[in-house]
């Protein structure tokens, strides 16, 4: 059977009788390095694509259509396009932190992608914190966004980006603690312990109502996080213009774009990987045949069927409910998901007490 | 052999990063200043193989702690290149206050006895089940009333912001 | 004679501590790989764009966007409390949270004493929680 762990084994094993063991190791180190382009490459451009056909299909319109079939390509000229356009740096602007935002916040988005376990033994870093590593490196975004809508020396900016970190550190408690639900439950920080925990069955359906409410808590958690409708309102079209990128043109703007879009996927990763069990397929108890095609499809399959599906419904979320005002934003996190989320902790470690899960 | 470059590298940023802060005349600037130091010191841990404390520290102080520290920055309007005034009374006050407490430091440091070396071998000591076993053993009592640090910080947040409302 | 003997405890523990890294410093080698791939993709990015790009400066397009009219006052202007009282409220919370992850890795160790501590710890911070909400500290309108 195929899969990727098959052929990245056989790439290893070529390699390293075809050359010396050190060229050999170079050779895998650049490949590793091409191969992490080409996914934030393919994943930008691939995740823009379907939120314009997703809002087409639930607006009942074709969305883009016209280069390519069925508009594949639009997002590859959008791309072209923004490269040729010119990178402004506005007067009155922090010349230095204006410029370096976009950094920040794009090699914060592209150092998560390294301990995402993509299929069974495709994992770039398998670090003992993993589920701290990611917390600790989505932080840093934030500092990027506030960078950059101080440096903008621009009221919409300002605001934006103080709306959004409010936003974001608000909504990265109760992310937080629906994680300690699954660290609780799998008794590592590790993410391959993590999915090998699940060969049995997925979190979502061993950890019963608790662990179904610690779902919910983090996708509402990272739709917010990642600035999505309806939690957009740091960069409320109608009332902010775009919020803390406002000043941002060209590739710049394209940075903080393709960072949103992977910060999406990345989080929808994480959730198919705690609670949908990651790479693990779907099994049903004893029914031995069920299960043996299941196991069939390849590893890789169930994990990007997993995350995509998760971003489906945060895309759906986008077109079905209005946004909030911020005083809404706020008290919903604060006097319902905290508390709602730390009694849930607390009932998680009663049930993981008494082993009432499967 | 990477290691100790990498090591020096780290104290070399820390330090250098950490005067800047103080020699920096823009307070935003000094924020990013200390970001940076605040990752030289994980990077530290992560080479002790205290990934867990690395972690935090990256999460409590560069994305917490400098968040707030940002915001106030923001909050008092403090973007003006220029420093205010002060009298040359209070920079002697201040250069003679530092100085004592520098000497406090220093006479600590050198009557500091040290323990036994032999334990920081590498036993992973700074790992996270090590680490949660001591902080919710031994120290199961500091750890307690630091919940009583947690409470009077935040009665403290809540009376400040309150009363800058009204 | 004392402070020799402390001088050379120093060298020790450095040279522990420098001993200490030998063996873990391979183990970063892959999110190094990915911070340097990081690091040249945004770099080439900019570079190219910078390149390909017109640059046709003019100063009105210099201007802080402030949707057509002239921009008025300083953009970096003070803002509201409460942002800084969320903010102060995440700092309390998150060392919360972080407080709980060598707990919940081995609190099936700590057992009962483990639990009832967390439970203390997080009675704690409900009462403040219930103390911020009674003060009306986060009711943004007022």
């Amino acid at each position: 059977m195929l899969s990727l762990e098959n052929i990245i084994n056989g790439i290893h094993t070529w390699l390293n009788n075809t050359f010396d063991p050190t060229l050999a190791l170079t050779c895998e180190f650049v490949l590793l390095g091409i191969t992490a382009i080409a996914i934030f490459a393919v994943l930008g451009l691939v995740l823009v694509l379907m939120e314009r056909k997703v809002a087409a299909i639930m607006q009942i319109r074709k969305g883009p259509n016209r280069v390519g079939p069925f508009g594949m390509f639009q997002t590859v000229a959008d791309t072209l396009k923004l490269i040729m356009k010119e990178g402004l740096t506005p007067d009155g602007a922090d010349k230095v932190l204006f410029n370096l935002a976009p950094f920040i916040v794009m090699i914060a988005a592209m150092l998560l992608l390294a301990p995402i376990p993509f299929a069974k033994g495709v994992q770039m870093w398998d670090i003992n914190i993993g589920v701290l590593f990611i917390s600790a490196v989505s932080s840093i975004s934030v500092i990027g966004i506030l960078m950059a809508g101080w440096a903008s020396n621009n009221k919409y900016s300002l605001l934006g980006a103080m709306r959004s970190g409010a936003q974001i550190v608000s909504y990265e408690l109760s992310a937080g603690l629906s994680v300690i639900t699954i660290v609780i439950l799998t008794g590592s920080l590790q993410l391959s312990e993590i999915v090998n925990a699940q060969q049995n069955g997925w979190w979502i359906f061993k950890g019963h109502i608790p662990v179904l409410i610690s779902f919910v808590t983090f996708i509402i958690a990272v739709t917010a996080e990642t600035n999505r409708a309806p939690f957009d309102l740091a960069e409320a079209e109608s009332e902010l213009t775009a919020g803390f990128h406002t000043e941002y043109s060209g590739m710049k703007f394209a940075l903080f774009f393709l960072a949103e879009y992977i910060n999406i996927f990345i989080a929808c990763a994480i959730g198919a990987t705690l609670f949908l069990g990651g790479w693990m397929p779907f099994h049903i108890g004893n029914w031995e045949g069920f299960n043996a095609i299941m196991d069939y499809i390849p590893s890789s399959i169930w994990f990007v069927g997993k995350t995509f599906f998760l971003i489906f419904l945060m895309m759906w979320f986008r077109w079905t409910f209005p946004r909030l005002r911020v005083d809404q934003l706020l008290n919903l996190e604060w006097k319902y998901l905290l508390p709602i989320s730390m009694l849930n902790l607390l009932v998680v470690t009663v049930m993981a007490i008494m082993g009432w899960y499967f | 052999m990477i290691t100790q470059y990498l090591f020096y590298f780290l104290t070399f940023t820390a330090i250098f990063c950490a005067l800047l802060v103080v020699f920096s005349k823009n307070p935003i600037y000094s924020a990013l200043y200390l970001i940076v130091t605040f990752f030289a010191t994980a990077g530290h841990y992560f080479l002790l193989n205290a990934q867990f404390l690395g972690a935090v520290h990256v999460i409590v102080y560069a994305g917490a702690i400098m968040v707030l520290f940002i915001y106030v920055i923001m909050m008092l309007n403090l973007n003006k290149e220029v420093e205010p005034h002060k009298s040359n009374i209070i920079k002697i006050a201040a250069t003679v206050c530092g100085g004592i407490l520098g000497l406090v430091l220093i006479a600590a440091l050198r009557e500091t006895e040290l323990g036994e070396i032999t334990e920081y071998s590498n036993n992973g000591i700074g790992l996270i089940e090590k680490l949660g076993n001591v902080l919710f053993g031994a120290y199961m009592v500091p750890f307690e009333i630091s919940t009583v640090l947690f409470l009077s910080a935040m009665v403290g947040a809540v009376f400040l912001s309150k009363k800058n409302i009204h | 004679m004392s402070l020799n003997r402390r001088s050379i405890n120093y060298c020790i523990i450095f040279a522990l501590y420098l001993n200490t890294m030998q063996s873990t410093a391979s183990d970063y080698l892959p999110i190094a790989i990915t911070f340097m791939v990081a690091l040249g993709f945004v770099v080439l990015v900019m570079v190219v764009s910078h390149l390909v790009g017109p640059k046709n400066i003019s100063k009105t397009k210099l201007e802080p966007f402030e949707c057509g009219i002239e921009p008025q006052g300083n953009a970096r202007v003070p803002f509201s409390i409460k942002y800084f009282l969320v903010a102060i409220l995440f700092v309390l919370f998150d060392v919360e949270v972080i407080f709980m992850y060598p707990w919940a890795v081995n609190f099936k160790g700590l057992a009962l004493k483990g639990l009832l501590e967390m439970f203390s710890f997080i009675g704690v911070f409900l009462i403040g929680f219930y103390y911020i909400l009674k003060k009306g500290a986060l009711t943004w309108e007022d």
